[in-house]
């Protein structure tokens, strides 16, 4: 697909979302549905399709010990491992998978590679923006996820305050400047040119990863617009969220209609989290190239469907060579006439 | 075959931008040069493997069973049922682009598909139609598409462009492994028959004489009955191999292309001065000709091929009573002996673990497979001022160290090897480091690829580790490109006689071979190759 096609067709999609958001916020008597039922029934389905998405992949075994080794093996004593790249233990992996998931390790490795055929010489510079890019979004997303528990909580616990203050600490105009969410919208945005921007980036590109940037940035969008540019009441939206929470639902007017959209984009994040890419959240636990320790000398990996194939046996081998070795005066079980009389018993 | 290669200054004009038509609707050409010849149906049958029969990749009619799409259907969902790797692989790619430049086919083709996140889409869009519902209903929005015969071919031709190097799953920030993916598709393809050649034949051979040349066991002992003369015309000293003998303590295996082709026979002779200088000192060690190869080209073939050609290394040593497994320099022989051997064909528990008999050293490291790498042995050897070397025998050569891609990124045996370089030579120079160790690039003929009739692809692949070879030529004069792997020998001169004339490739057990001093040997005039050593010239 041409990727024109492919942005148009998500933004299509996306648009899609905005407007059937905006109706059901435009429309009180939907407000019940889009906000209680929708998002209800969109976080059941976030939650059992992760959790039927992992089960799916645990279900099937590893059967072989195919770390990717990034770093010296344990081996001789004086040689010194690689303990977070070439894991040796258990905790080694831990540490590994930790610099992966937290600091997202491999993609720091990232070079750009440029050819210069002239030279000719081909050299690779390190390229860290996609690294920077892709660090801000998600511990910018995360932050926004945890500080939006605010509304869910009662009364709101500490750390969740704290992280308020934290983000907060520009303290320009009021409302008080929210870092996260600007990053969020910014680094999603830098994501996004770069798709297009990178010719083979964009040549790659799925409407699957459009649609989901599209969202995102919908989301943060009318987050921040809600926040800087339009009144909604807060208060009313609490009473509604904390109403989602206890699962006493009650839907106050005046919430205003920025919220509904916003509500409504999230629901649709959520109910296709778990069908789509974004499932990398949990994969990145899982994969066997990273979370499997890399001395699989030193200890015996089980592969339970380990299957029973035909050998071909030192026996049949001699049998077929046997006058010919024993010419080259190489050693046999068998002589030629032991060989022949077990071959007429059998 | 080589007048039909490009001139280099015509390959080096490579365009990376990927054409105007999205990857689906281009279609694939399978262009001579590029490609393997198919696998001969008598080398399918021979190991029992589907649909053995004659066809030729640029026909049309592959000679396909009728219900080829149920059996690749089925098949794959057979493996995604036994194959965790491959679900996570297919599910969580979220097509960054980290690892479009670094595959060593896209920097030397610019063909995208070379790109390892398009090689894995060409059969993640088939696993999007088949397997998931998001596939089922929107198709191409969300890049599913039908398995189609064109679709089939393009699995073909990639899935033999790619050489199952892994540096792509070091970039990747989910460590999504083309190397994985390549050998599942592999398999899939012959379930069809579809296997090429190159591979094909040489796995018949394995099985059936133990190697993968085919060389007979009466003609195993013929080769290297002339290392010992070659040997003795050099030192002077005359080496004592010996075969398939019950009781010995240790067992050595290497691949055969080290007893077959220069330059590996040099390293294999490498081997025998090292095993001679330890005998008096109680090296106890013996070769096999049934288990005479340690390569394994059933791993390029599907996991049942691989148990099967390497279940002889454990059922000779139990056959012979040793305690342990010495293996000599290969590269994806040490992937499948690190990573699978154990889990396919052990526990190994007839074994002991392995110890030097030299040094004393447990080797912990392999105390569950009991198989050690020569380097590692070796290392620890030097280690303990165990070995008389004279590296000025060296002196000639002005190396660098080419990391096998198997040893690094599927082991991670780095400093063993330059430990020996370092202790054997006095020049050593290494090539920029975003080419070397984890970050290693393939000598391009990896994974089965190193037929005659694929120059151009293989010339292509191995451009980039060519140009840092190019690098280290220019600055520091450098004449020999060192490597731990049976495959790079037999790669690289034809590599480097195209982009780097004047840079020659050895094994690291050559420079032990050069470097030590046998009891009784006569002074060296020339090196292992013969040739003449720069003032030890032969005053007579």
């Amino acid at each position: 697909m041409n990727f024109l096609t492919s942005v148009i067709v998500s933004l299509i999609a996306v648009g899609a979302v905005l407007v059937v958001g905006t109706i059901g916020g435009a429309v009180p008597a939907l407000h019940p549905l889009f906000g209680v039922v929708i998002p209800l029934l969109a976080l059941a389905v976030f939650i059992l399709g992760f959790i039927w998405k992992v089960l799916s992949w645990a279900k099937s075994p590893v059967p072989f010990s195919i770390a990717t080794t990034c770093g010296q093996q344990k081996s001789l004593p004086w040689i010194k491992p690689d303990k977070l790249e070439n894991p040796s233990s258990k905790w080694h992996v831990v540490g590994r998978m930790a610099l992966e998931i937290l600091t997202f390790r491999s993609l720091f490795r990232n070079t750009k590679m440029q050819l210069d055929s002239q030279g000719p010489r081909i050299a690779y510079g390190w390229e860290l923006w996609l690294w920077v890019a892709a660090l801000a979004f998600h511990y910018a997303f995360l932050t926004v996820v945890i500080r939006h528990l605010r509304f869910f909580l009662e009364p709101i616990p500490a750390p969740i305050q704290l992280l308020d203050a934290l983000d907060g600490f520009l303290q320009i105009g009021l409302p008080g400047i929210i870092i996260s969410g600007f990053v969020l919208f910014g680094a999603a945005g830098y994501l996004l040119f770069r798709r297009l921007a990178v010719s083979n980036v964009r040549y790659i590109s799925l409407p699957a990863d459009y649609f989901p940037l599209f969202l995102i940035l919908s989301i943060a969008g009318t987050g921040l617009i809600m926040r800087y540019v339009v009144h909604v009441d807060i208060v009313a939206i609490r009473e509604l969220t904390l109403g989602l929470a206890s699962l006493h639902p009650s839907v106050p007017e005046g919430i205003g209609i920025f919220f509904f959209i916003h509500l409504f984009l999230v629901s649709v994040l959520l109910a296709y989290f778990p069908f789509s890419k974004l499932m990398h959240l949990g994969g990145i636990f899982m994969s066997p190239t990273r979370n499997l320790r890399g001395n699989s000398r030193e200890f015996h990996h089980v592969n339970p469907w380990n299957p029973e194939v035909h050998l071909h046996t030192y026996e049949e081998y001699e049998d077929e060579f046997r006058d010919r070795m024993i010419e080259a005066g190489l050693p046999v079980d068998k002589m030629p006439a032991d060989a022949a009389d077990s071959a007429e018993k059998e | 075959m080589a007048d039909e290669v490009p001139k280099s200054q015509e390959m080096i004009r490579i365009d990376h931008n990927p054409p105007a038509t999205g990857w689906m609707d281009t279609p694939t050409v399978i262009r001579k040069g590029m490609y393997c010849y198919a696998a001969k149906p008598q080398s399918v049958e021979y190991v029992g493997m589907p649909n053995p029969h004659k066809w030729n990749p640029e026909e049309e009619d592959w000679g396909l069973p009728e219900n080829w799409v149920e059996i690749i259907v089925d098949g794959l969902r057979d493996r995604l049922d036994r194959f965790r790797s491959l679900k996570i692989f297919m599910d969580t790619c979220v097509r960054c682009g980290a690892c479009a430049d670094k595959c060593h086919y896209f920097i030397g083709t610019g063909d995208p598909k070379n790109m390892p996140v398009l090689r894995a889409e060409l059969l993640r869009s088939v696993y999007r139609k088949d397997y998931t519902l998001a596939g089922k209903l929107m198709g191409k929005m969300v890049g599913a598409r039908k398995l189609t015969l064109p679709v089939l071919k393009e699995w073909w031709y990639y899935f033999f462009q790619c050489s199952e190097c892994r540096r792509c799953s070091v970039f990747c920030p989910y460590g999504i492994d083309t190397a994985e993916i390549t050998m599942i598709a592999r398999e899939l393809l012959n379930l069809l028959g579809l296997n090429i050649d190159w591979i094909a034949t040489p796995v018949a051979n394995c099985y059936r004489t133990g190697n993968h040349l085919g060389i007979q066991p009466h003609a195993f002992k013929d080769m290297l009955d002339f290392f010992v003369d070659e040997i003795e015309d050099v030192t002077g000293v005359r080496v004592k191999p010996n075969f398939n003998r019950k009781g010995a303590e240790i067992l050595f295996i290497t691949p055969s292309g080290d007893v077959f082709g220069d330059p590996g026979t040099y390293t294999a002779m490498g081997y025998l001065i090292l095993f001679h200088y330890l005998e008096s000192m109680g090296l106890d060690i013996t070769w096999s000709t049934y288990a005479s190869e340690g390569g394994n080209f059933g791993s390029f073939t599907s996991n049942e091929m691989m148990k099967r050609l390497n279940s002889k290394m454990y059922a000779e040593a139990k056959r012979l009573g040793v305690k342990w497994i010495l293996g000599g320099e290969c590269g994806h022989m040490w992937r499948v002996i690190h990573q699978y051997m154990s889990t396919m064909n052990g526990p190994s528990d007839f074994l002991e673990q392995p110890v030097n008999p030299i040094t004393g050293t447990k080797f912990e490291n392999a105390k569950s497979n009991k198989m050690v790498h020569i380097t590692e042995f070796t290392a620890d050897l030097i280690k303990h001022n165990k070995l008389n070397l004279d590296k000025s025998r060296n002196d000639h050569l002005r190396l660098t160290f080419h990391d096998s891609c198997n040893p690094s990124r599927g082991m991670g045996l780095l400093e063993e090897p330059r430990y020996i370089i370092n202790k054997t030579c006095n020049h050593f120079y290494e090539m920029p480091p975003n080419t070397i160790r984890e970050q290693t690039f393939c000598c391009g003929s990896g994974s089965g690829l190193n037929a005659g009739e694929n120059l151009e692809l293989r010339f292509r692949g191995g451009l980039p580790r060519a140009n840092a070879v190019r690098h280290v030529h220019e600055k520091h004069g450098v004449n020999m490109l060192a490597c731990v792997c049976a495959i790079d020998r037999a790669a690289l001169p034809p590599l480097m006689d195209y982009w780097v004339p004047g840079v020659g490739v050895t094994g690291v057990h050559e420079l032990v071979g050069n470097a030590l001093v046998l009891d009784g040997e006569k002074k060296r005039t020339t090196d292992l190759r013969g040739e003449d050593l720069p003032g030890m010239e032969d005053e007579g």
